[in-house]
């Protein structure tokens, strides 16, 4: 299973996802982005991520998105 | 506000498509984006082709050939309806209506009601109520409803944020008084205060269109508009959309006294697959009953989607028997409307192409 940071890395290759702690304040991440990440992650670990999550502080790091995840019972 | 109405019905409908038909892989390299992310674009909210019209084709180029076809048909005499209602946000002209346009155009009697409503993506909607009302008039017993909208011509061909998923199309749906007493339930519901989620800045008359509005500027995310050209705040209407969406179709069937198991088919416009599948997600309602096909095949025609997915996944089934839908329309305004509507046996529901080929 892919991790958060594959997913991300995979969204956006040119940018190291592991140190930034406002993904969309930096400019790593667009809202068509957080789309796509919102897609990945849903296949990935197999959640329906609802559509009134897709909010820029749900997505705009890593701690934010394993908060999300594990509100559907996933520990990533 | 919730709407109710009794004794009417759709008798026909008809979609009209520009020939034109355009690719996304083609057009991709047009936007200031890597290929790579505008792929992963595509896959994830449906952009794979859409209908634009060629050069300066207006919305009453669309209109008059559609209901040329539907007289050459004999599916629609020209005397045979007495109120033409055109929804749409790219008119002709600022004046007269677009309505009086087609109308002039078609040579129909002097004994018409034209009246032009400028709505969006919730206009499908928008137009049926007002043709249920003019039904309550005796003297009117037949209305041509119009959708029609060409905003590729309004677009920026830069903005990756509008433009992979704008389509240009028409349709005109027959509406009269129906044989049953079936009530048709509704709600309506609008935000002004948000009214710039959706825009063309420029080009009315608070600010006409100038050199200066002309000129494209990149917005934060890399997509050049100008003034003049449509803005859409994608992030503030998917979330409203998500929102309002469905407690207004839980409020819908309350009303109505109904459950969604009743429900045959979810006919909502469609703004892009993702926002559409998300909706249903929500809503537990299985994707097969809920279209999401529109945008991929033809693009975001604004108020024609619903006539689309209609025509585009239903066609058979609405010709031979009469389906419990409900109908879901959102957008510029802010506005946002359902209806709960028995809808079939219809006598047509065709699509054509603009300009035919004979």
């Amino acid at each position: 299973m892919k991790s958060i940071l594959d997913i991300l890395s995979g969204i956006r290759p040119e940018f190291d996802f592991s140190t930034s702690q406002n993904y969309l304040a930096d400019g790593m991440l667009d809202s068509f982005d957080v789309i796509a990440l919102v897609s990945d992650l849903d296949r990935e670990f197999g959640i329906r991520i609802e559509g009134t999550e897709i909010l820029p502080e749900n997505f705009c790091n890593l701690q934010a998105i394993r908060n999300l995840l594990g509100k559907h019972g996933v520990a990533a | 506000m919730n709407l109710v109405f009794h004794g009417k019905k759709i008798e026909g409908l008809l979609a009209i498509l520009p020939a034109n038909e355009r690719l996304f892989v083609d057009e991709m390299d047009q936007f200031d984006f890597p290929r790579a992310r505008s792929l992963k674009l595509k896959e994830v909210m449906g952009y794979d082709r859409h209908r634009i019209v060629d050069g300066a084709v207006c919305v009453s180029d669309l209109a008059v050939a559609g209901f040329e076809h539907l007289f050459a048909q004999g599916l629609l005499g020209r005397d045979d309806f007495d109120a033409l209602i055109l929804v749409t946000q790219s008119p002709d002209y600022l004046m007269p209506a677009t309505s009086s346009v087609i109308q002039g155009r078609l040579g129909l009697k002097h004994d018409m009601f034209c009246m032009d409503i400028n709505q969006g993506c919730a206009g499908f909607l928008i137009g049926l109520y007002q043709a249920f009302m003019l039904l309550e008039q005796p003297a009117i017993r037949r209305v041509a409803l119009v959708n029609a909208d060409v905003m590729s011509r309004k677009v920026s061909v830069r903005d990756r944020n509008s433009y992979p998923l704008i389509g240009d199309a028409a349709s005109i749906t027959l509406i009269c008084r129906g044989e049953k007493d079936t009530p048709i339930h509704a709600n309506l519901k609008m935000d002004g205060s948000r009214r710039e989620a959706l825009m063309i800045p420029a080009g009315g008359l608070r600010e006409p269109s100038s050199p200066e509005t002309r000129i494209p500027h990149a917005d934060d995310e890399g997509n050049l508009r100008a003034r003049d050209n449509l803005v859409m705040d994608g992030s503030a209407v998917f979330n409203f959309v998500q929102t309002e969406v469905p407690p207004m179709i839980d409020a819908l069937l309350a009303a109505a006294q109904t459950n969604a198991a009743a429900v045959d088919a979810y006919l909502f416009h469609q703004p892009n697959r993702f926002m559409l599948q998300k909706l249903a997600d929500k809503m537990q309602v299985p994707y097969a009953k809920m279209p999401s096909n529109v945008v991929e095949h033809f693009g975001n025609s604004s108020g024609v989607t619903i006539p689309l997915a209609l025509t585009l996944n239903l066609r058979e089934r609405v010709l031979g028997e009469t389906l419990t839908t409900v109908l879901g329309g959102f957008g510029v305004g802010l506005t946002w409307s359902s209806m709960l509507l028995p809808l079939g046996p219809l006598a047509f529901c065709d699509m054509i192409n603009y300009p035919q080929v004979s």
